[in-house]
């Protein structure tokens, strides 16, 4: 009944995220259309984020420089002509895979606080490296002359298609989460999270599943950062900063960790009340400090936890 | 490049080191007897700052001004931990991550709404204006070789304080086993508020002897943080001896490479090619140590037996 | 409990989306700054200028009561151009004005002129906007970045000077200063250095620099950097053996912070507090009046933003709808400056004088930027010929 519950709540969400275009078409609102994609292109980051730092324990505070890479490989094949979306998306999974592959290959091997400080010196590296390259926009960063193109059918300055487009992709990540996370790869990462030395006494190479996850999570946020530039048709290194990294772990345990669907409503949440709050108030951040050491304190399962059906025991 | 040069330097990347040591005593103390990570660290820095500051604009005189700024950065800290933390220790430490995030945050905006958002005038009091000659032929600011001091003084102090007295003995056992010490009938909770207040102090004394040649401004404390926490990573968690070991080497490592990694690159790859490739492996070079040391000793130089 | 927090939640999110109540103001100008966070002061300086323009507007520009929706850009490009977005949609704002940082502007300016809206850059001067992005919706108030280090540069060079050190942080501001004061000096430079953005410490590179034994020292070093580096250059007794030479080092947003350790510094600047005009006199007296402190180069170029504006709506009689009109009475920049009479080039830049200012002790014991002499009369910035607008 619970579950039911829940699943009813989900889908109403998913319901109204999919009609703001229309809401926004009906009130001349075309601002919601930006910032709700906005919102959502932080979620496909947070839910990525989730993959392995909800669901694997891998508290990774450097997933911000996967969101850089992403968008460096969109914005820099268009800086030298290249506009086809599928070259510049591929290219933006494949590098940010790659690049988590790497990092993750050092990182794993240490755990705890190690393994968070280890994640943010290598975002921190590649956020020094981004401001000193004159080449590409150093820190004014780079512009970007025309959107991924896709062909006629698909046309992302269209703004009401690029939002479908996040909307599908971010459907399509959940299903996708959803269905790895529940598959033997993913019983393999969660147990590794609770028990990994039982786990390895089984016979599973814990380390080579926790690492494959980690590219495939570093993966996903590279899609998030070349969405994002295509979003603001501009990016800088500030995309790859620590406190980046920061925000959307916080999107991740606002929302509620290891739920998947629980980032997405981190995401709207922080991302609203940051535009509402800073409207109201230039201390909006003396608000926003509390509010989070309440939630972390009596809201254990994040938001998520506060849905019908939520605070299950797991 | 001349050796007096270098050994200058050196002088710089101690001071530095020591700096770095002071905050990351603290922070090693606190996560290595109550398991908590403690983003607010930076915040406690802060505040010593601002407190001096504020004492001294109050007092006029600069002595008091830093007894004051340390009494009151303790008990800040030990409102802190009262308030906000005590439900922390239990959680996880992401939970601690994103809690003491938040600390971060407020405790920003609140000096922004007390002290406003411009940088406060701080300058370094007259009597330590002048210079010392500590190794003959350099002339060294006085203010900067009172830092590593006091710095020298604090580790003696710490050695002192966690190897010959029984506070010290309750820190290094509730270190190894905290229940067990609860067991013993050793208040565990005031043992926790005493040692997280003391680190602040520790935190808010970096943070006062910064505040005369930094800037005292909202967020002052977050660029140092992250530089502490590669100090006590590569120190080892939990362990003092590896937060001084540690900090200094990267006082040292960051300081010299600044001063000489680009004229010596520009040996080779030719002065242009220097401007650009120096200052940004200056930048990454702690990272690139931090992840070496990582690489081959996870948990760090020096780590603390945990039980 | 939870249905109550439900509640709670939706209840925030409906006033969030009902927008503002309000009557409709015939004129909307929305003001991109940094307001909170360590570059907050300048935010400040920009809205109290603001404020103070709109004072002695009445509260009416051009005639037709105004409204300003200000927007925090956190120093953010991507906030920033949120920002524009939700100002150009969701208020219908008729100009965009303010901004800072380079990389935001970079990133709203576009935005607003691609919307056909006009946008009155208040400080940040990137030179693809002087040059190929310039744009005829595009005006600034302030100047375009390597002015200012190109008048410091002829400066020095007219100077004799030689021995040059020169240092700032490294990102694309810090290595486009350095270039455009290289572009007028043309004395030895010892050595250039670039630190690392946001550094504390400068005593490795202040060992160095004595090392090497320069005849005098140029810097960049905005915000706290400056206030850092300034410190411990004194600390380090070396104020009275090398002159240092700044620009966007030492301003009214940062002499409180270092007082006394100033004194003697060189800065390059268009403008300054004790610059003699009528309107100059006028905006730096109220504002200190209205405000309790010295304003600043940041708040002078926001206060000229709106008067532009003012000109601009005036010269149409109110038909905001007449782009074309607004523009070319924007082009005469026929308003009362507090930088003096000036002309806008091609590229909608300002040609301008430049002056180098000195701080020293003022009347009333402060430290404070005074003027010594003009080093540029009517200076035109580099990019202007990249600038395919004619006109």
């Amino acid at each position: 009944m619970d579950s039911r519950a829940r699943a009813l709540a989900l889908v109403a969400g998913f319901l109204v995220l999919g009609l703001v275009p229309v809401v926004a078409a009906l009130t001349q609102q075309p601002f919601y259309l930006d910032l709700f994609r906005r919102i959502m292109i932080f979620a496909i980051a947070a839910v990525s984020l989730d993959l392995i730092l909800g669901f694997g324990g891998m508290v990774s505070f450097g997933h911000a420089a996967y969101l850089g890479i992403g968008a460096y490989a969109v914005a820099i094949p268009a800086f030298y002509g290249i506009h086809n979306g599928l070259v510049q998306w591929t290219l933006a999974l494949a590098l940010s895979g790659l690049a988590a592959l790497v990092i993750g290959a050092v990182s794993l091997r240490t755990s705890g606080v190690s393994f968070i400080m280890i994640t943010l010196a290598f975002a921190q590296m590649l956020y020094y490296l981004g401001i000193s390259i004159n080449a590409w926009g150093a820190d004014d960063g780079m512009r970007l002359a025309r959107r991924s193109q896709f062909g006629p059918v698909v046309d992302l300055a269209n703004p009401y298609v690029f939002y479908y487009v996040v909307f599908g992709l971010l459907v399509l990540l959940l299903w996708l989460g959803h269905r790895l996370v529940n598959a033997r790869f993913g019983v393999v990462i969660r147990a590794a999270r609770s028990n990994e030395p039982r786990m390895q006494a089984i016979g599973f190479a814990t380390f080579r599943y926790k690492l494959a996850a980690f590219a495939l999570s570093g993966a996903v946020c590279g899609l998030a950062g070349a969405l994002l530039t295509n979003q603001t048709e501009y990016l800088t290194p500030s995309f790859m900063h620590w406190t980046r990294s920061g925000d959307i772990m916080v999107m991740v345990i606002l929302g509620g960790m290891g739920t998947l669907f629980g980032p997405v409503l981190g995401a709207v949440a922080f991302l609203l009340l940051e535009d509402f709050l800073s409207a109201w108030t230039v201390h909006w951040q003396v608000v926003l400090g509390p509010l989070l050491v309440l939630v972390v304190l009596f809201a254990r399962r994040g938001l998520y936890g506060l849905l019908p059906g939520g605070a299950r025991h797991g | 490049m001349t050796a007096l040069l270098v050994v200058e330097q050196c002088l710089n990347g101690l001071q530095f080191g020591v700096m770095l040591f002071l905050m990351a005593a603290g922070l090693t103390l606190v996560f290595g007897i109550m398991n908590l990570v403690n983003l607010a660290h930076g915040s406690l820095y802060m505040v010593g700052a601002y407190l001096s500051v504020a004492c001294l604009k109050a007092t006029g005189s600069f002595a008091a001004a830093v007894v004051l700024a340390l009494l009151g950065t303790l008990a800040v800290g030990m409102l802190v931990e009262i308030v906000a933390l005590r439900t922390l220790y239990e959680r996880d430490h992401l939970d601690q991550v994103l809690a003491t995030f938040g600390l971060i945050l407020f405790f920003n905006e609140l000096v922004a709404i007390v002290w406003g958002r411009a940088a406060l005038f701080t300058t370094v009091p007259p009597a330590l204006a002048g210079f010392v000659e500590i190794v003959p032929g350099i002339r060294y600011p006085a203010y900067r070789a009172v830092i590593i001091l006091v710095g020298l003084a604090v580790a003696l102090l710490l050695y002192v304080v966690v190897s010959r007295t029984r506070l010290g003995m309750l820190i290094r056992a509730g270190a190894s086993n905290r229940t067990m010490v609860g067991a013993l009938g050793v208040n565990i909770r005031l043992l926790y508020t005493i040692v997280f207040g003391f680190g602040a102090a520790l935190a808010g004394l970096g943070g006062l002897m910064a505040g005369p040649i930094y800037t005292v401004l909202p967020g002052m404390g977050e660029e140092i943080l992250i530089q502490v926490f590669v100090v006590i990573v590569i120190g080892g968690i939990g362990s003092i001896r590896g937060a001084l070991v540690g900090a200094v080497v990267v006082g040292m490592v960051d300081t010299l490479g600044r001063a000489f990694l680009k004229p010596m690159l520009s040996t080779v790859i030719g002065p242009s090619a220097a401007d650009n490739a120096g200052p940004a492996l200056a930048s990454m070079l702690i990272y690139i140590l931090m992840a070496a040391v990582l690489y081959f000793r996870p948990q760090g130089l020096f780590p603390a037996a945990r039980g | 409990m939870r249905t109550i927090k439900a509640a709670v939640i939706l209840a925030l999110v409906a006033a969030l989306l009902a927008g503002p109540a309000g009557a409709a103001d015939p004129l909307k100008i929305g003001f991109i700054t940094s307001l909170s966070g360590p570059a907050g002061v300048i935010g400040k300086h920009m809205k109290d200028s603001v404020e103070l323009a709109l004072d002695h507007l009445g509260r009416k520009v051009g005639g037709l009561e105004t409204e300003v929706i200000y927007g925090d850009d956190q120093r953010k490009p991507d906030v920033g151009k949120q920002l524009a977005d939700e100002m150009l949609k969701k208020h219908k704002v008729n100009f965009v004005s303010g901004v800072i940082w380079s990389n935001v502007m970079l990133a709203v300016a576009p935005t607003v002129t691609g919307a056909g809206t006009i946008m009155v850059g208040t400080n940040a001067g990137p030179h693809e906007l002087a040059g190929k992005m310039c744009s005829e919706l595009y005006f600034t108030t302030s100047w375009q970045n390597d002015q200012t280090p190109e008048a410091m540069g002829k400066y020095m060079q007219d100077q004799g000077l030689t021995d040059v050190y020169a240092m700032a942080p490294n990102y694309a501001a810090g290595k486009d200063m350095i270039s455009g004061f290289k572009r007028y000096f043309k004395g030895r430079v010892v050595d250039e250095v670039y630190t690392k953005l946001g550094q504390q410490d400068y005593q490795a590179e202040i060992t160095q620099l004595r090392a090497k034994s320069p005849k005098a020292v140029f810097v960049f070093y905005p915000g706290d950097m400056g206030i850092q580096f300034l410190k411990q250059y004194v600390q380090a007794g070396l104020r009275d053996s090398i002159p240092l030479y700044s620009v966007y080092t030492v301003d009214e947003t940062t002499l409180p912070a270092v007082g006394d350790a100033a004194l003697g510094n060189f800065e390059a600047r268009y403008w300054s507090p004790d610059l003699k005009n009528e309107a100059n006199q006028k905006y730096v007296a109220d504002f200190k009046k209205k405000f309790g402190y010295t304003p600043s180069f940041y708040g002078a170029q926001s206060y000229d933003g709106i008067m532009l504006i003012d000109s601009a709506v005036r010269a149409v009689k109110g038909d905001l709808s007449n782009k074309k009109g607004m523009i070319a009475a924007m082009r005469k920049a026929d308003f009362k400056s507090t930088r003096g009479k000036f002309t806008y080039n091609v590229n909608h830049h300002p040609i301008q004088n430049f002056y180098l200012l000195k701080s020293v002790k003022g009347s009333g014991g402060e430290v404070e930027m005074q003027i010594q002499k003009t080093i540029f009369e009517s200076h035109k910035d580099s990019y202007y010929q990249d600038c395919p607008m004619k006109w």
